[in-house]
């Protein structure tokens, strides 16, 4: 043993453990520490989340208009917009595209998910592609399809009716009420598909490729795997996905309002935009903030269903240790 | 039930080539073990049989077919695989029973199978379980009962035992071997354990770097290994090697120490004289003998069955196994004698077993 060793061992065998001092000890109290790491969190969500959302409900029970604070009136603004066939129209278009447009961005992106999980030339570029219509901003690429569905502009009908020759007319998308809706959820579907497919494309690839060599000795067939080892493994980061598109269509407002701002005839009003629409231009802010309320439960239920229904599964409860 | 013709095989990831021509035969309801370091290749020839890699080169035939464009799926086999992968959204019952359901048998008899596999592989009390609340072990057992179920062509085992407690491994080898005897499949089957290897074996394949060193029954090897690599591979203990000459009908080793031959000659045949050579003797073929060569000891390890002992030739440390107990101390001198008969002689640049 040569000297500092030595000294280092002397120097272990003479040191007492000094007793914590109060500071160390009230920083090592699990109550304490709780409350001092939440606080900021607590306070941010107070703040910037809660303060609104109890402003907008109570708004919802207030006659309130710009310039006016309003006073309490109850349930008058839901009872009012019980018998408004255009709030219930609204509700309608709000169900018909979030379902709609849910089924369809949920095919398309698991099947570009499976097809960006296999190895294809240009895989990085295309992800790259695929991506693009999240990176742009909303109002941008809804002006793009505003364009897109122009009456007298849109691309769409120029290459059928001039270049084609298969339609005597151009197409008038936003004009009809039915029309328009589809539309809209066509421009949703474009906008929504990226977010699907990749978030889609990382839960396949967390599933080991040995399971599918295993099915295939096994004589899973194509179709077999899918069924049996990819969309059971998909499913939890499908459910989280599911919930967050749900949420996302359901609460839309910035395609719609930019598209058609709710015409022709209110007929694609989602309730989002017909709050906005009652509440600013039309000044009647209380019975915008109603409108908005009333989505609450609906949203609330949808990701109730959808996390539970399908979220976290008895295989995967418990500790990892692989 | 079919043998399996491996003829020329050659793998390559990108441009590194990890197999380097294989050519193994297996004969119909054979028992063929594949033994060699890590990272030889053992796994990647197992998955080519399986068709999970496809072939750079060279063709492998099942049944007297060649499957090299076959489909996985056609091919009849099942495999244990070294990671295990089972499904871990199934429990044990739906993961051993999930090729027969593939299969569409009725369920009756996908009952009584899957409750015979798990019950050799006892596992009975754990067939509602999902794989991530197995052990180690009882995962690597599903993995078994997964292919035990089936009635397959042939059976790729890939180190299915690696890590069982020793009475587990006993037991599991047992039930193994009586399998074979039983189905009288062809079966492959990886590992690294020398006593898997030598029991349960018709045959062994040695392979090295992407080579097949020796293909043999196990004793075979372990009586004649045809090289340097099998001899010091197969045996554990592993075999003393003494680098020399063969000089005037005798071995000197490179530090003067000469070494008794075999009674028969070294039957190195004509112009080895002065070549340089490698003297191989297993550590269990050395006798404790009044007239044998002094050894310097260095460490004496009783194993209770046997005395093992690390000594000095020259300069050379070599082992030594006794079936007595040696009572000797480090540093002092003992006396042991190399049973002749059981010398092997190789040469030292190919490697090569001199009277093979
Ligand atoms: N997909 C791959 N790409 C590139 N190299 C690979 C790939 N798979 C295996 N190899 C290489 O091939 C060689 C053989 O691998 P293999 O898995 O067959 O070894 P092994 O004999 O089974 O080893 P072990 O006993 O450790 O399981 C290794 O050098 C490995 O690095
Ligand atoms: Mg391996």
């Amino acid at each position: 043993m040569d000297a500092t060793a030595q000294a280092a061992s002397v120097q272990r065998l003479s040191f007492v453990r000094q007793p914590d001092s109060w500071l160390v000890r009230l920083f090592d109290y699990k109550p304490f520490l709780v409350a001092i790491c939440m606080l900021p969190t607590a306070g941010l969500l107070l703040v910037f989340l809660t303060y609104p959302l109890g402003l907008g409900i109570w708004l919802a029970f207030t006659d309130a208009t710009i310039g006016n604070p309003g006073e309490f009136v109850g349930l008058d603004n839901f009872i009012s917009l019980w018998d408004d066939p255009v709030f219930w129209l609204s509700v309608f278009n709000t169900f018909v595209y979030t379902f709609v447009t849910t089924i369809i961005k949920f095919a398309l992106g698991l099947w570009l998910a499976l097809l960006l999980n296999h190895h294809i030339p240009f895989k990085a570029f295309i992800r790259a592609i695929v991506l693009l219509p999240f990176i742009v901003p909303t109002v941008l690429s809804a002006i793009a399809w505003w364009w897109i569905f122009s009456p007298q502009f849109s691309i769409v009908s120029y290459v059928l009716v001039d270049r084609l020759g298969w339609l005597d007319h151009y197409i008038n998308f936003l004009g009809t009420p039915w029309a328009a809706r589809w539309s809209l959820i066509v421009a949703n579907v474009w906008r929504g598909i990226p977010f699907i497919a990749i978030t889609l494309l990382a839960g396949l690839q967390t599933i080991p490729p040995s399971l599918y060599e295993a099915a295939l000795l096994d004589g899973a067939s194509g179709w077999q795997r899918f069924r049996r080892i990819t969309v059971p493994l998909l499913m939890p980061i499908l459910s989280v996905v599911l919930t967050l598109s749900v949420l996302f269509t359901f609460t839309d407002f910035q395609l719609v309002y930019a598209i058609t701002r709710g015409g022709p005839f209110n007929s694609t009003h989602l309730m989002a935009t017909l709050a906005f629409q009652r509440a600013i231009p039309g000044s009647q802010l209380g019975e915008g903030a109603a409108i908005a309320v009333a989505m609450i439960p609906f949203l609330v239920a949808a990701t109730l269903v959808t996390y539970f229904g399908l979220g976290r599964r008895k295989w995967q409860q418990g500790e990892a240790n692989d | 039930m079919a043998n399996v013709t491996i003829t020329n095989v050659r793998k390559a990831f990108g441009s590194t080539e990890v197999l380097h021509g294989v050519s193994v035969g297996i004969e119909d309801g054979e028992f063929v073990i594949l033994v060699g370091p890590s990272g030889c290749g053992k796994s990647t020839l197992l998955r080519m049989i399986a068709g999970l890699e496809n072939i750079s080169s060279g063709d492998i035939a099942i049944g007297g077919r060649v499957v090299n464009n076959v489909p996985p799926k056609e091919r009849d086999i099942a495999m244990v695989f070294q990671n295990y992968a089972l499904y871990p959204h199934m429990t044990v019952r739906d993961n051993m029973a999930f090729s027969l359901v593939m299969a569409k048998a009725p369920q009756a008899v996908i009952d009584e199978h899957v409750r015979r596999a798990a019950q050799i592989l006892g596992l009975s009390d754990l067939l509602h379980r999902y794989p991530r609340q197995l052990s180690g072990g009882q995962r690597q057992r599903v993995a078994m009962g997964r292919a035990i179920v089936r009635d397959p062509q042939v059976f790729l085992f890939d180190e299915p035992l690696s890590n069982l407690d020793a009475k587990l491994r006993v037991q599991m080898r047992a039930e193994i071997k009586e399998l074979h005897q039983r189905l009288n499949t062809t079966i492959m089957y990886v590992t690294h354990d020398q006593i898997e290897a030598m029991t349960m074996a018709d045959k062994i394949v040695v392979m090295n770097s992407g080579n097949v060193e020796q293909i043999g029954e196990p004793l075979e090897l372990y009586d004649r290994p045809a090289n340097l690599f099998v001899a010091g591979f197969i045996g554990s203990p592993a075999m003393n090697f003494l680098r020399g000459q063969l000089r005037d009908g005798a071995f000197v080793t490179n530090d003067g120490v000469a070494l008794p031959l075999p009674p028969t000659g070294h039957g190195a045949g004509n112009g080895t004289d002065g070549a340089p050579a490698v003297y191989g003797i297993r550590p269990e073929h050395f006798q404790l003998r009044p007239d044998g060569l002094p050894v310097t000891v260095h460490v004496v390890e009783p194993t209770g069955s046997e005395t093992q002992v690390i000594a000095n030739i020259g300069e050379t440390q070599i082992l030594c196994a006794f079936r007595e107990r040696v009572m000797a101390r480090p540093g002092e001198t003992i006396h042991v004698a190399p049973d002749t008969a059981l010398v092997h002689l190789f040469d030292a640049d190919s490697g090569r077993r001199y009277d093979s």
